[in-house]
């Protein structure tokens, strides 16, 4: 019989992409009403689910935790993925985390990962390729680094072998196939599965599934080191960029491909 | 002044256009070094010479490639402290930006990823929500480390060029051990097409193409552009998932983007829209890329760009 897994999956509650978002405040920061789970973490928590579901599911013994640092509101990103399947919910809170950049950010997750495993490690971190908003990509990485475990980011596809991990990270000139054996931390992108979605079954359960609150003391994370003070970046400026408007819209009478041609010449892009 | 560390991996034969940049940028800074993984042909280490880099720091392991982002983030943290650099610039892709992410860990440094521009105290200019702010940013550690977006400055040679000297650099002996093990690589074909990232002109088509990027590709063929597509395009498999431009996609600021059949969804534009000029193809008039568009044909693609090609041909003769 195969070991049982320990799952930590990072969802991040983030602004709805398909409204206008803004920056706010004097360290402009991101403004978080309006927000919805990152779509991009519904990959990792796919992921995740299936591979707890190919060594018995919950009933196994298997879990997978759903991780989330944020404000008061980001426990809806973790309610979310408690109906999508989840075993169970953590939510990071304090105040002193508002304004962290990605060093300050993989800092206390790491804390919170670490304070998870006490009791019995976790076998796989897996997080989204980016969050919608920061998009840096930076904090998988710097999880990785933090831990000392091996990082097998962007995969595009995911098998477990025993406590063997082979990826696929598709680059733009080549494709690589990555091992690494376990624990590990990994991010996935948004080609490796089809997510699913809650459904009424999901819902009700996840009423009855825990979350828990920690804050840093609960971590042992010393507040000034994330948050503001504990970053090591800062956003000196930031400017609305003007909209885009429409310019000239023709409907094509047979000479269209013509009149775009002499509009490129005209604006010496030939 | 201002030391500065660039990050070329892979040279290859000759230097690409992105770390060209990097040394241009590297110079305007202060005095410039570079830490090459990888094999050094003659021809890239004479750019690297014209274009005035100062000392080059070399990796005293040769199997770095193997290995996923760590150990060229070990080998670069010791680059850095051998050389005594203040700011660290790497290219922006996701290797790029990951090991920019781990040597910042490594270093305690800041690290700003997406910079357009920096200025000479450090400040560096970016695009953040997928392109409607501008901010500045700044790392408040005694090493910067920023991960620079191609076509932000023209490569330029140095005045006079320079004899750099060689340094090895010793790997600590623990860099690979908890890193991820590439086991097998297979080479993308070229496609004998500028890359998306980089390129000066973008051609991207979507749902409208129905399966048919040939008209797309003759008149990239006439304008020197890259192909890319969107999310549609690439989810129906039409094109490669590495031609998706938007959101979950790259991200793209060419001096022209022209978009065929593609309803330019918040998705879309999320990956195009800091682009300097937008030309629209598409049947339907009520399309939202209409809204951002600087000229905009409502018609058919398969009509609209093979004349266009045509035209472009008859007046070069």
């Amino acid at each position: 019989m195969e070991e049982t897994l320990k799952i930590i999956v990072l969802v991040k509650h983030v602004p709805d992409a398909q409204f206008d978002r803004h920056l706010t405040g004097e360290a402009s920061t991101v403004d978080r009403a309006e927000s919805i789970l990152s779509e991009l973490d519904e990959y990792a928590l796919e992921a995740a689910l299936q591979l707890i579901e190919a060594r018995g599911g919950e009933a196994a013994g298997n879990k997978v935790i759903a991780l989330s640092m944020g404000p008061a509101g980001a426990v809806n990103a973790v309610k979310k993925s408690l109906q999508i399947g989840a075993t169970e919910g953590v939510h990071l809170s304090d105040e002193a985390l508002a304004g962290s950049d990605a060093a300050a950010t993989s800092l206390a997750l790491a804390a919170a990962i670490r304070h998870l495993g006490a009791d019995a490690p976790a076998d796989l971190i897996i997080t989204g390729m980016a969050s919608t908003d920061g998009e840096t990509s930076l904090v998988p990485a710097q999880l990785a680094e933090r831990l000392g475990l091996p990082q097998v980011t962007f995969a595009a596809s995911l098998e477990l072998d025993g406590g063997r991990l082979t990826a696929r990270r598709d680059g733009d000139t080549h494709a690589d196939t990555l091992e690494a054996d376990l624990p590990a931390v990994v991010s996935v992108t948004d080609q490796i599965n089809d997510p699913r979605y809650p459904n009424f079954k999901g819902i009700m359960a996840a009423k009855k599934k825990t979350i828990t609150t920690l804050s840093l003391a609960d971590i042992g994370v010393d507040p000034a080191h994330v948050g503001k003070s504990g970053s090591w970046t800062v956003v000196e400026t930031a400017e609305v960029r003007p909209p885009r408007t429409a310019g000239t819209i023709i409907t094509d009478d047979g000479d269209a491909g013509i009149q775009l041609v002499e509009f490129l010449a005209a604006q010496k892009l030939l | 002044m201002a030391k500065v560390l660039v990050f070329i991996d892979n040279p290859g034969q000759a230097l690409k256009k992105p770390s060209l940049e990097l040394l241009t940028i590297a110079r305007s800074l202060g005095e410039s070094v570079a830490a090459v993984n990888g094999e050094l042909h003659d021809d890239a280490a004479a750019a690297l010479a014209a274009y005035g880099a100062e000392a080059l720091y070399r990796p005293s392991a040769a199997d770095l490639d193997d290995f996923l982002v760590g150990p060229k983030a070990a080998f670069l943290a010791a680059a850095v402290a051998a050389a005594g650099a203040d700011v660290v610039l790497t290219e922006n892709s996701a290797e790029g930006k990951e090991i920019a992410a781990r040597l910042g860990i490594r270093l305690g440094a800041g690290v700003i990823t997406d910079v357009v521009a920096v200025d000479l105290d450090g400040t560096a200019h970016k695009s953040v929500l997928a392109g409607s702010y501008t901010t500045t940013a700044k790392a408040t550690t005694p090493v910067s480390v920023l991960t620079v977006k191609p076509n932000s400055v023209t490569p330029e040679p140095a005045v006079s060029a320079t004899a750099p000297e060689t340094v090895t650099v010793q790997l600590p002996a623990d860099a690979t051990a908890a890193a991820a093990r590439v086991t097998a690589r297979n080479d993308k074909p070229a496609s004998g097409r500028p890359d998306l990232t980089e390129a000066r002109i973008v051609i991207a088509g979507g749902r409208g193409v129905d399966g048919n990027f040939g008209p797309l590709e003759e008149l990239a063929d006439v304008l020197g552009a890259a192909i890319g597509a969107s999310r549609a395009a690439t989810d129906a498999g039409w094109i490669g998932h590495d031609a998706q431009i938007g959101q979950t996609g790259k991200t793209v600021s060419p001096q022209l983007y022209i978009s065929a059949g593609i309803s330019g969804a918040i998705q879309q534009k999320a990956g195009m829209q800091t682009a300097k000029v937008i030309v629209a193809v598409n049947k339907d008039a009520e399309s939202p890329v209409f809204e951002i568009a600087d000229f905009g044909v409502v018609g058919d693609l398969f009509q609209v760009l093979p004349q266009a090609t045509a035209e472009i041909k008859k007046r070069r003769g």
